[in-house]
């Protein structure tokens, strides 16, 4: 089982003629994944490797049915990218651009909202459903199918939380990073709640960070809901000060909200299982799905 | 990117909010004019922090000798790591009460958020804490921008905490109304991530005149507001090249890293934002001090590799280096090579410790314990393994 995309996605690449676009193309195809478009405006009519490209969104949906689209296009381009795909009735939108104005942001999001579709990011690595389909970046050999759902805000420790896991023999239903910017698509309980639905994941490892309540919003909903898949949670930046922007332009302490411990607090109190580290993620989620108490 | 208040306060006289007649001066003779010109000014130092009035950077002057005098002095000092370029004088007002205007982002709604409070010249964020009752919200439509009939409703609430405005609450409303709507021009025009004016000063007159003004620019617009990057260069370094900013920083920021400063003496360096995190993380439960912060962003090119080596070791502080990379789909022999290369070009002495993943990571963890650096073989071995080596005395 999966969630957002599976073997039945047909997916379009937004910036499919540029260096990231093309070199994540192949990636993409070589996972399996579905990739019957490319639109680059100006090259409608030619194809690369054999995936037809269009001058637009709505030219390619029209043409090939794609419902699922992933954006490599410039940050001053992107959000206009995000909008253009939504509109065109791509029913979710996965935008790895790192480096989008807020202000921008704020609109696409909106747009998308109106159009009642889904936007995965801005600034992720996209989304994994083992064998079936990726959409991003996220590296091909480390996914393996299972019972895990992973849903994170960092691209490099969804990775080492998917290679941990694998290594320890546990797979996952789907990976989703929601990305680090401070304004995004879809956040943690959207993606909580789809797990909440699909009957194959059997527990969940959540990768928060400091900047922003997103986390606080997730133990809220998780104690609300009464959801009832084990979560383990690991949160990184419990060594940052406030006022610095670490990496993510998300990842900020401002005052006092935004601070790990308000977030391992939260979660705690939501009875979330706190991971260390990607050692303790691992041994954790094992402990959950053996229906121990970790 | 943040303005300077003289620099916020042209952009918000150019939208047609009422500012204080000013003149920047350079020198305390260009002050001196300024208070020939003005008559009773106040002297204010232009710095990108907070605080300048406690920490001695604003002076009330009434003779031109007095504003040379006053200017000389701040215009010498440093104001937590600021030097101060220059000085804002500016007219006095009369004030009758003291407003909040203010927008921000706000991230749990994921928009913009217009805050007014009538409890204005202190920290909105302490007010926000000590009378929360004091503060007004909107959050507009990010397409339209705030209605007039929301901001009027705005204004009566954060008025409904201030009984002695009552009387002239239909003319202040007026008033905000059209204040509101140029400010969040200003915040939108400039993709502002925080556009605040505090104290919004009501004259006795009745007008509304933004005595401070706070202008912070989302970097991930610096592409449309090159102009104003280019005014802040100009103002913020002096002959010396000193910006006032952590040298360090500057440094990285010339460089093209990510890297954040910190006071301890572990060097990190990792791939991407969250793992990089966890790689500071993982020195301090291991009971060592990070020295900074330094992502360089996927895979691991051997030349990025040298260039955060040799960054994280212009810092004297630095004990010793703890390397954390994903691999993903590059090569563990690869990035051990191009670590090894980094180090005998820059002929460290310092323990290295290395942990990364990736294919054909065995080899990678054999080439870099031959040329005798430490491959962890996880993370938090790794990071033992550096806090041992850099607490050890030198023999």
């Amino acid at each position: 089982m999966s969630v957002l995309v599976g073997r039945g996605s047909r997916v379009v690449i937004q910036g499919i003629t540029g260096r990231e676009g093309s070199f994540h193309t192949a990636q993409m195809r070589a996972f399996g994944t579905n990739v019957v478009a490319g639109v680059s405006p100006g090259k409608g009519g030619s194809d690369q490797d054999g995936v037809p490209i269009f001058d637009t969104v709505a030219d390619a949906v029209a043409a090939t049915g794609a419902d699922v689209s992933g954006i490599f296009v410039p940050p001053a381009f992107a959000a206009d990218a995000i909008m253009e795909s939504a509109t065109a009735g791509v029913e979710l939108t996965v935008c790895i651009t790192e480096g989008i104005p807020v202000q921008d942001m704020i609109r696409a999001r909106e747009v998308v909202l109106r159009t009642g579709r889904r936007l995965l990011g801005a600034n992720c690595p996209g989304i994994v459903t083992p064998e079936q389909c990726k959409v991003g970046i996220i590296p091909n050999h480390i996914n393996r199918p299972g019972p895990v759902g992973i849903v994170g805000r960092s691209g490099t420790l969804t990775y080492e939380v998917i290679q941990g896991l694998g290594e320890a023999g546990m797979g996952q239903t789907t990976s989703v990073g929601i990305g680090g910017d401070p304004v995004m698509g879809l956040s943690f309980p959207d993606v909580l709640g789809l797990f909440a639905d699909d009957p194959g994941t059997r527990a969940v490892v959540l990768i928060g960070e400091i900047g922003g309540s997103d986390e606080e919003t997730a133990a809220a909903w998780i104690r609300d809901t009464g959801f009832d898949k084990p979560v383990v949670a690991f949160i990184s930046g419990r060594t940052a000060p406030p006022g610095k922007r670490m990496g993510h332009a998300g990842a900020i302490i401002s005052g006092n909200t935004g601070t790990a411990q308000s977030k391992i607090d939260a979660l705690t109190g939501a009875g979330a299982v706190i991971a260390d580290t990607i050692e303790d993620v691992v041994r954790l989620t094992a402990a959950k799905l053996a229906g121990g108490a970790g | 990117m943040k303005l300077l208040e003289y620099q916020a306060k042209q952009r918000f006289a150019a939208a047609g909010i009422n500012v204080p007649p000013g003149r920047l001066a350079r020198t305390p003779e260009e002050a001196a004019d300024a208070a020939r010109e003005l008559g009773r000014v106040a002297v204010k130092a232009q710095v990108p922090i907070g605080g300048r009035g406690k920490a001695g950077g604003i002076a009330v002057v009434d003779t031109p000798d007095e504003a040379y005098r006053e200017a000389a002095r701040i215009l010498a000092m440093d104001i937590r790591g600021y030097p101060v370029r220059s000085v804002w004088c500016e007219s006095g007002l009369e004030i009758a009460a003291e407003l909040y205007l203010g927008i921000t982002l706000d991230r749990d709604r994921r928009r913009l958020v217009v805050i007014f409070s009538a409890a204005g010249g202190m920290e909105i964020e302490q007010v926000a804490i000590e009378a929360p009752e004091r503060i007004a919200k909107l959050w507009p439509d990010p397409f339209a921008g705030p209605m007039p009939f929301e901001i009027r409703r705005l204004a009566f609430a954060g008025l409904a905490q201030a009984p002695q405005l009552r009387g002239q609450a239909a003319k202040l409303v007026n008033g905000l109304v059209a204040m509101t709507t140029r400010l969040y021009g200003v915040a939108t025009a400039l993709d502002a991530l925080t556009c605040e004016i505090n104290p919004l000063v009501l004259t006795p007159q009745g007008s509304l005149v933004a005595a401070d003004g706070k202008l912070e620019i989302d970097e991930n617009a610096h592409f449309r507001h090159g102009d104003v990057a280019e005014e802040l260069a100009r103002d913020e370094t002096g002959e010396d090249g000193s910006t006032g900013d952590d040298p360090f920083e500057v440094e990285a920021r010339r460089r093209g890293l990510t890297y954040v400063h910190l006071d301890g003496d572990v060097g990190c360096i990792g791939n991407g934002a969250g793992l990089t995190m966890n790689t500071l993380d993982l020195v301090k439960q291991h009971g060592g001090e990070p020295a900074n912060f330094l992502d360089i962003g996927g895979g691991a090119s051997a030349e990025r590799v040298r260039n955060a080596l040799e960054m994280v070791l212009l810092d004297p502080k630095v004990r010793g280096v703890f390397i954390n990379v994903f691999g993903g789909i590059t090569r563990g022999d690869e990035v051990a090579r191009g670590i090894i290369a980094a180090r005998d070009q820059l002929h460290i002495t310092k323990p290295l410790v290395v942990r990364m993943t990736g294919t054909m990571e065995e080899e990678g963890r054999r080439l870099l314990q031959e040329a005798g650096i430490v491959p962890g073989k996880n993370a938090t071995e790794a990071a033992a393994a550096i806090v041992a080596l850099t607490r050890e005395e030198p023999s």
